[in-house]
């Protein structure tokens, strides 16, 4: 009886949900969940992107990546390392508290905090003064020209609820006493508040009422459920019970498409895929060349790079979605020249008389690392290059891993113990500098500079070109000199570059959103048709 | 008797310890916890801090220590992912896992133990010889496969049943049941059978096999002989001693329900457990892992306790023992 009852009232809530939710939510479903809710705990994509509908940033990205007015309404630099900004007048944060000067104040001081993740982004900043409520002069201790793409994912807090709930500093994984009050509940300026977070199980966004701007989109609820499984997620979509659903693997598109209730949506995101060479050690870890590091010869890495052929790999294996990229960067991020974007031609022969030439005419062994579970058809892609380097005699010994064991062998900690490997890169601030800084420039003892720089590539003059982009404010100027450097490292044959990999979505029909190249969904942008 | 739970409670109790140690040494294969904490482009610097305030950098036994301290006194320590305390996971994951679990067991055990006595006492009917060959499909499909394929049939070709979750869940003091909602109900159909479908046809095989020795054993002849009538024969004679080795082989299998439900889980996105710890895996997040092994280890220590006093209980042979 007791029973029946609960059944009855439960079935009974259901449906009147159902009543007054009716088209404008949306539920969908993504691969992993949000990480946590404090924006700054992690500086990860998919998490700050998901945070982005909750709280904003000084700035913010439109759909196709440029930079947007967000909480300031204007900036203008008075001289290289000093910036005035407006902040946008009567936003409220979602409690209704006033959004003023001390909270970004605030929320800049508590990203330095021993737990926060954006360290770096807000040790950029050297100090912050108060003008008035709604204006600021923020100073760097050296010229940061791209500053305002910096501070994107740069959230921004409510001082007064963070105080009151004892959250003044970032949640910290070493403090094993509590939980942060700011990564289980939120309290932003965006357009949508939440509602429900149950880790790894859902977590709900209602639309925020008293939002400072109209919402292009009609969506007022928006449900999220992690599903990590990709035919589980494809299911999920397939059954209407999610609505949008990502990343859909590239092996499943052609099942869609023939279905009549859903569509997949395909852009190239701004991640590039490249392959990087050890050109640091005296001899390669894992080879039977003893004597000497082959890639050290100039000739042995355009014989990689001529013996890689980009377009089978783009119309094979990642069926004709990705982009061939020349560059180390993708045409959304800032510094792109597409005088420069030809891939490395497909040349076997040459490669063959370049392998003999550099004193290897039977080619030689070397081991190649690979993740096989980070980037879309990852190890697909480097079972076609073994196969291709086998055809200029070189025999690799393909070593493909999931991503934290892969990580954890190639990255600093591990000592980079890589001689030859797969890798991509989005630069977080969407400009080439970050690519130039931390993947080309000469990587040294502390590695301050070029900590990813895995192979330890290294020409002076990228160094010093790197040096003066950081500083240079003139676009112009800047352009230039990104297009120098970036020349220097492809006659250097410093990386081969792959391609930029596709993002994936699969939508049912009547849901229109807006594919921004770093996978981010920004839920203003969807409409779900009545 | 006490003197026979106080030894077993000794064993496991080192057994624990054990099991705990040998998941801590394999830790140091998962991979680099904190390149999945972090941001591509924190500095090296912060990231040799943050190695360093977790204790990382300790030898993988003071690293251990530190976690035996730690869980003695009920703290498991804070998930590295998720940035909120690991017995607060657990808490808000497990009854997921119990009630599938649960509902998987009843499944397993009654269906199986039914099916079981159907086969053994009509063998050569051409139901029972059907149902037979059908458990074969049980046994041999892996649980990956059964559940995608149950998804495509019920979830996407038919729409009868959800595809992934739990449903709406109802709170009851701190414990988040699907069991009073229909679609909670509607949404444990697919995972529950998946899962119980290889334990089902394991019991109906062993009570076929079990019941067919007993059948022709001389007391069931002798009972025949006296007229006994054939429900009694079969179930209050015949049954009765076919139990105690299925009582062993249940007691382990409800152990490995419980473990081994990272599946089932991870197929249908059933927010439990076991697709938390294959998430910690994918992470390298180490303190969700030691507490859902030793969790793990515990239920095993438990169920097999709980068997051998169930022994006891059946077999009067062995009080005296």
């Amino acid at each position: 009886m007791k029973l029946t009852c609960l059944l009855g009232s439960a079935v009974c809530a259901l449906s009147l949900n159902l009543a007054t939710a009716q088209a404008e939510t949306l539920t969908y479903a993504y691969q992993g969940d949000v990480q946590g809710l404090d924006p700054q705990a992690l500086n990860e994509t998919f998490t700050l992107g998901f945070l982005g509908n909750i709280y904003e940033g000084l700035t913010a990205y439109d759909g196709d990546m440029a930079i947007q007015p967000a909480l300031a309404t204007a900036w203008e630099t008075m001289s290289p390392t000093t910036w005035k900004i407006t902040l946008r007048e009567g936003v409220s944060f979602h409690n209704g508290n006033a959004f003023t000067a001390d909270d970004v104040i605030f929320s800049w001081r508590r990203a330095l905090t021993e737990g926060s993740d954006q360290k770096g982004r807000a040790r950029l900043i050297e100090d912050i003064e108060k003008i008035s409520d709604h204006e600021i002069v923020i100073t760097t201790a050296g010229p940061v020209p791209t500053l305002m793409q910096d501070l994107v994912f740069f959230y921004i807090l409510d001082e007064d609820w963070a105080e009151a709930n004892g959250a003044t500093e970032a949640t910290s994984v070493a403090d094993t006493n509590s939980a942060n009050y700011a990564n289980l509940n939120t309290n932003g300026t965006g357009p949508f508040a939440l509602v429900e977070r149950q880790s790894g199980v859902r977590t709900v966004l209602e639309r925020f009422d008293g939002y400072w701007t109209d919402i292009p989109g009609n969506v007022t609820e928006a449900v999220l459920t992690p599903i990590q499984e990709d035919p589980t997620r494809v299911a999920a979509l397939l059954s209407g019970k999610v609505q949008l659903a990502y990343p859909i693997p590239l092996q499943d598109w052609d099942r869609l498409k023939q279905t009549e209730d859903v569509r997949v949506m395909v852009t190239p995101e701004a991640r590039t895929v490249y392959l990087g060479m050890d050109q640091m050690r005296a001899t390669l870890e894992r080879s039977d060349v003893t004597d000497a590091n082959p890639f050290k010869d100039i000739r042995v890495r355009q014989a990689f790079a001529h013996a890689i052929n980009i377009p089978a790999i783009v119309d094979r294996i990642m069926r004709g979605s990705a982009s061939p990229a020349g560059l180390m960067v993708a045409p959304q991020v800032t510094g792109f020249d597409p005088a420069l974007n030809d891939p490395y031609a497909y040349d076997p022969d040459q490669a063959r008389d370049l392998l003999a030439e550099a004193g290897y005419p039977d080619g030689f062994e070397l081991q190649m690392d690979c993740p096989n579970d980070r980037y879309v058809n990852d190890e697909m892609i480097c079972q076609a290059v073994v196969g291709m380097l086998a055809r200029i005699g070189v025999t690799v010994d393909l070593l493909a891993q999931t991503k934290s064991k892969y990580f954890a062998k190639i990255l600093a900690a591990g000592g980079y113990d890589t001689s030859f490997y797969l890798l991509a890169w989005t630069p977080s601030s969407m400009d080439a500098y970050e690519v130039l800084n931390l993947l080309m420039s000469c990587r040294n003892q502390e590695a301050t500079t070029g900590p990813f720089n895995l192979g330890g590539y290294c020409n002076p003059e990228v160094d010093a070109l790197t040096k003066q982009i950081a500083v240079e404010v003139d676009p112009a100027e800047r352009q230039a000199l990104i297009s120098r450097a970036f020349e220097i490292a492809k006659e250097d044959y410093g990386y081969i570059p792959l391609h930029q990999q596709p993002i994936s979505w699969g939508l049912a029909n009547g849901v229109e959103a807006v594919q921004r190249a770093d996978n981010v969904l920004d839920l203003r942008t969807v409409t779900i048709a009545q | 008797m006490p003197a026979l739970i106080l030894k077993r409670l000794t064993e496991s109790i080192l057994v624990l310890l054990v099991v705990a140690l040998i998941a801590f040494l394999l830790f140091r294969f998962v991979g680099d916890p904190v390149s999945s904490m972090v941001g591509q482009d924190t500095s090296l610097s912060d990231r040799a801090a943050l190695r360093d305030a977790l204790g990382l950098d300790d030898p993988v036994l003071v690293q251990f220590g530190r976690f035996l301290a730690n869980v003695v006194q009920g703290d498991f320590g804070v998930s590295y992912r998720h940035r909120i305390p690991v017995a607060d996971l657990l808490a808000e994951r497990l009854p997921a896992t119990l009630e599938l679990a649960l509902v998987a067991t009843i499944l397993a055990i009654s269906v199986g133990i039914l099916l079981g006595v159907y086969t053994a006492i009509h063998r050569r009917k051409p139901l029972a010889q059907l149902i037979m060959t059908g458990s074969l499909i049980g046994v041999s499909l892996p649980t990956f496969l059964i559940g995608i394929l149950l998804i495509l049939v019920f979830g996407v070709w038919l729409r009868w049943l959800p595809t992934y979750g739990r449903g709406e869940v109802v709170d009851i003091a701190g414990w988040s049941t699907g069991l009073l909602t229909a679609s909670g109900w509607a949404s444990l159909v697919l995972p529950a059978f998946t899962l119980a479908l290889f334990q089902l046809t394991l019991f109906l095989r062993l009570v076929r096999a079990e019941m067919l020795d007993v059948l022709a054993t001389d007391y069931i002849r002798f009972c025949r002989a006296r007229g006994i009538p054939a429900k009694s024969l079969y179930f209050r004679h015949a049954l009765k001693n076919t139990l105690i080795p299925v009582i062993t082989v249940m007691g382990l299998q409800i152990g490995s329900i419980i473990a081994f439900s990272i599946i089932t889980e991870s197929v249908f996105q059933w927010p439990g457990v076991g697709l938390m710890f294959i998430q910690a895996i994918g992470d390298a997040d180490v303190p969700v892992m030691s507490a859902y092994l030793l969790m793990v280890a515990f239920v095993f220590v438990a169920v097999n306790l709980a068997v051998d006093l169930l022994y006891v209980q059946i077999d009067p042979r062995l009080r005296h023992a």
